[in-house]
């Protein structure tokens, strides 16, 4: 059955008798612990990396180029597949760029469940680094854990939206759907469990002596190499930089929320893995202030700007004039204002901006994803050397990466 | 018969209705002395380097630089006038219509919480410095739009492609390239892992994903419609389990009517 | 020197269970599946959701592994770019026979949303499938029913068969 095909065999897996005595190792593009596809190209001295060349593009599917070929409804959906552990962040992200560029107003029923739906991800996203950067260190108890209360947050999303993983919860204008019956209360009893869960997941790694070997004085990095590689998001506030953009460029409510920005000084893995932990206590913080601004809201969900976004369902169904501009925005597409945005937004990873560049037609001319993780993974190259091979898996497991955004 | 011409300048999907009479608004484009912040930063740019024109779009400046000054216009921001993060940077296709490049630099100052975006315009085959001596991030950013480009980055460490392999063909995201890749692109992995002569065993891509060929019965067996390997498909439905029916050695057997649904959670 | 009573035919029948060579093998080899941890993209999130604690797929035996040596079954989670596609057939060559291939998810059977310049439209154009499993991203549930169809091919195989043809070389 197996016959011999083209590739030769596969020798530069490990290099040895070099001059200077070093050894090339292969990472990847395939192993359990690189978090996707991500190919290390590691030169060792002994057990410790003097050289790191990180190569990517293994997952690299073309999406903006899908983007040109795309009205921009269209392409909403093909968000949820880039940061695929919380894709609504990635829907908001493009949807609110878009407002931007459209000059949207959104109504604020829609803005409240778009941040509960944000928050929500957060977590989500946090429990699955914590369960995948857990196991890849050496624990396997957080794994399962962590993944059990990723379930509940998910079914929580599914009785909103009607999918696990790709959610496509959030449209340009608005959001699809109110809130099903007794979502908040669900939402409610998740959120009364959850910090329970954060402090068992604590007493079990918090002092844990391994955990903390492992960790801690491990993947430094200083507020200068922060800033000059372009980190965003828990790799920057790790740093001690308190740069948060709910905070300080604010959208949607989160200017009328309460709620700090956790900032981690000692610029280290275990430094961060606190800043994560914290960050979902701050996220349950805000979804509680955020229920009642729900209720207090009126009940429309879609921006009304007839020229760009499509009526209310109800109206579609009943009204003539509502069906043929439906018609025309779902067949056409919306044609926006020519110029163009750049719109960042505090994804789970980092900034998460969307650069579009709109010439007035009905497809974006350009649109550029700058996804968090990217700049996350470029750093790995001088963040890698100086540390033990054992670390490698560490530092990848911690810099949060996923794959589906950094090579879009 | 001679084949149809067919532009080939911008292969990208156009709409297929588009009303004669209608013409785009425009994003207004706010003068910079409307923000005191930005009239600073731009009266201290005119003051060193050739401005050729600057706005305010939805709250981001905009710059547009000369092409061989973007080297030091950006020491320039990150030292004096603290834009001390460069987000982002890529390239806007523009070959068709003026022959031309559009970079950007996508610039941010966490001490002042604005956002700058430097641009300028390069021809095609014209090279630009790195700057990636100022900004580390440009390192891959660079990379990648020489990859998907074609622009290309002098002074730079490793000017490779990043995100297409090493012996991929054309730069995928000038409006030149196809969606669906070209001939070379059409074949890569076959090539690459058979060898040409494999291209007729193996057959041109199925780009058509809702396509399925019923009668081959060699790669697929339909669930419900199972036929035994390589005969003619049938329409009859077999009713199959995920089990046979006598059960199966020491595996317990689910039946449905023991099997309990919760009404919540517990 | 104790007295056993051994009547096998009328107390509770013989302790032997008697089958064929072929049914025993492909009986433990239907129960003690190894899937590889082959996750590409968004479906690998699936398949770590169907091996972790809600869906719990080690009581099908299935053990994930991390050597393609030691696998037999590869489940390809996710997109297959053209990048990618020498590393997927390397890997199934690396695997030992008897060895089967899951296609999880539309991107792995068909390019899916995907068709574009840089996706491999269906990965059995690199490797043969068994199974093809729709869905984006499947959900953990599909992911083990694929499972137990698999199970169920093998054990209608026969052990020391005579590999079927598959189209790819």
């Amino acid at each position: 059955m197996q016959k011999v095909n083209r590739l030769q065999p596969f020798f530069e897996n490990l290099v040895f008798e070099r001059d200077d005595n070093t050894m090339i190792v292969n990472f990847g593009p395939q192993h359990p612990s690189a978090h996707g596809q991500l190919r290390l190209i590691l030169e060792l001295d002994g057990e410790m990396v003097t050289k790191a060349v990180p190569d990517i593009g293994y997952l690299h599917r073309g999406m903006e180029k899908m983007a040109e070929n795309m009205i921009y409804n269209e392409f909403l959906p093909t968000t949820d597949r880039m940061d695929y552990i919380a894709a609504s962040s990635n829907n908001y992200g493009f949807a609110h760029a878009v407002e931007t560029l459209l000059g949207l107003e959104i109504p604020r029923r829609a803005q409240t469940i778009r941040m509960m739906l944000l928050e929500l991800n957060r977590i989500t996203s946090h429990l699955f680094w914590l369960a995948t950067h857990a196991l890849d260190v050496g624990a396997m108890t957080i794994f399962l854990y962590a993944f059990r209360e990723r379930e509940y947050a998910m079914d929580l999303i599914e009785d909103y939206c009607g999918a696990r993983l790709t959610h496509s919860s959030v449209r340009i204008g608005g959001v699809p759907l109110d809130l099903p019956e007794h979502w908040i209360t669900k939402l409610s009893k998740f959120l009364d469990k959850l910090p329970d869960d954060i402090a068992d997941y604590e007493g079990l790694i918090d002092q844990n002596r391994i955990w903390k070997m492992r960790l801690e004085d491990v993947g430094i990095i200083t507020p200068q190499m922060a800033q000059s590689w372009g980190c965003s998001g828990p790799m920057l506030r790790g740093s001690g930089i308190a740069w948060d953009i709910r905070k300080e460029e604010p959208y949607e409510l989160y200017d009328e929320v309460e709620f700090d920005v956790p900032v981690s000084d000692t610029c280290d893995s275990y430094g961060r893995y606190k800043l994560h932990m914290e960050e979902m206590r701050q996220s349950i913080k805000i979804i509680r202030q955020v229920i009642p601004m729900y209720y207090d809201s009126e009940p429309e969900i879609l921006a009304h700007a007839p020229q760009y976004i499509s009526a209310p369902k109800e109206q579609i169904m009943t009204q003539n004039y509502s069906l043929m501009q439906h018609f025309v925005l779902v067949t056409q597409g919306m044609r926006p204002p020519v110029g163009e945005v750049y719109v960042p937004t505090e994804s789970p990873k980092g900034e998460l901006g969307f650069y579009i560049n709109s010439q007035g037609g009905a497809y974006p001319y350009r649109l550029k994803l700058r996804a968090p993780s990217f700049w996350h993974t470029s750093i790995l190259q001088e963040l890698l050397p100086g540390h033990y091979l054992a670390d490698v898996v560490t530092i990848i497991g911690n810099s949060n990466i996923v794959f589906g955004e950094i090579d879009r | 018969m001679m084949r149809k011409y067919v532009d080939k300048k911008n292969v990208q999907k156009k709409p297929y209705y588009t009303n004669r009479f209608w013409v785009a608004p425009q994003i207004p484009k706010e003068d910079v002395l409307s923000d005191e912040i930005f009239a600073n930063d731009v009266a201290k740019l005119k003051t060193k380097f050739d401005i050729k024109e600057a706005y305010i779009q939805r709250g981001q400046l905009i710059v547009y630089i000369d092409a061989n000054q973007n080297v030091e216009v950006l020491a320039y921001l990150r030292d004096e006038l603290e834009y001390n993060f460069l987000s982002e940077l890529s390239a806007v296709d523009w070959l068709d219509k003026k022959g031309e490049f559009e970079i950007f630099y996508q610039m941010l100052s966490t001490s002042k919480r604005k956002r700058a975006r430097v641009k300028f315009f390069i021809k095609e085959k014209e090279q630009i410095r790195t700057v990636s001596t100022i900004y580390k991030s440009a390192d891959w950013g660079e990379r990648e739009m020489y990859d998907m480009f074609g622009v290309i980055i002098t002074g730079h460490h490793y000017m490779k492609r990043i995100l297409m392999p090493e012996d991929w063909f054309g730069h995928p995201l000038r409006k030149t390239y196809p969606l669906h890749g070209d001939e070379e692109a059409s074949w890569y992995e076959i090539d690459k892992i058979f060898g040409k002569e494999y291209r007729d065993v193996i057959g041109p891509e199925n780009r058509d994903s809702s396509r399925v060929d019923e009668n081959d019965t060699y790669n697929f067996s339909r669930i419900h419609h199972e036929v035994p390997f390589g005969e003619k498909h049938s329409e009859d439905i077999v009713k199959t389990d995920y089990q046979e029916d006598g059960g199966i050695f020491m595996v317990k057997s689910l039946k449905k009517s023991d099997s309990k649904i919760l009404k919540e959670r517990p | 020197m104790a007295q056993h009573k051994i009547n096998y035919l009328s107390e509770a029948g013989l302790p032997v269970a008697l089958t064929t060579v072929d049914k025993l093998v492909q009986w433990g080899r239907s129960n003690s599946l190894w899937p590889m941890t082959y996750g590409l993209a968004c479906c690998a999130i699936e398949m770590m959701a169907t091996g972790a604690s809600r869906y719990d797929f080690d009581r099908f035996g299935t053990i994930f592994r991390a050597s393609p040596r030691q696998s037999d079954v590869l489940i390809i989670a996710g997109t297959l770019t053209k990048k990618h596609a020498p590393f997927l057939r390397r890997l199934y060559d690396q695997m030992t026979e008897p060895k089967w291939v899951i296609s999880m998810g539309s991107c792995a059977n068909t390019g899916g949303m995907f068709n574009t310049y840089a996706t491999v439209q269906g990965a059995d154009r690199v490797i043969p499938v068994d199974i093809y499993l729709p869905g984006c991203a499947p959900r953990p549930e599909t992911l083990q029913y694929a499972l137990m169809l698999l199970q169920k091919k093998i054990r209608k195989e026969s052990a020391s068969r005579k590999l079927k043809p598959k189209r790819l070389v």
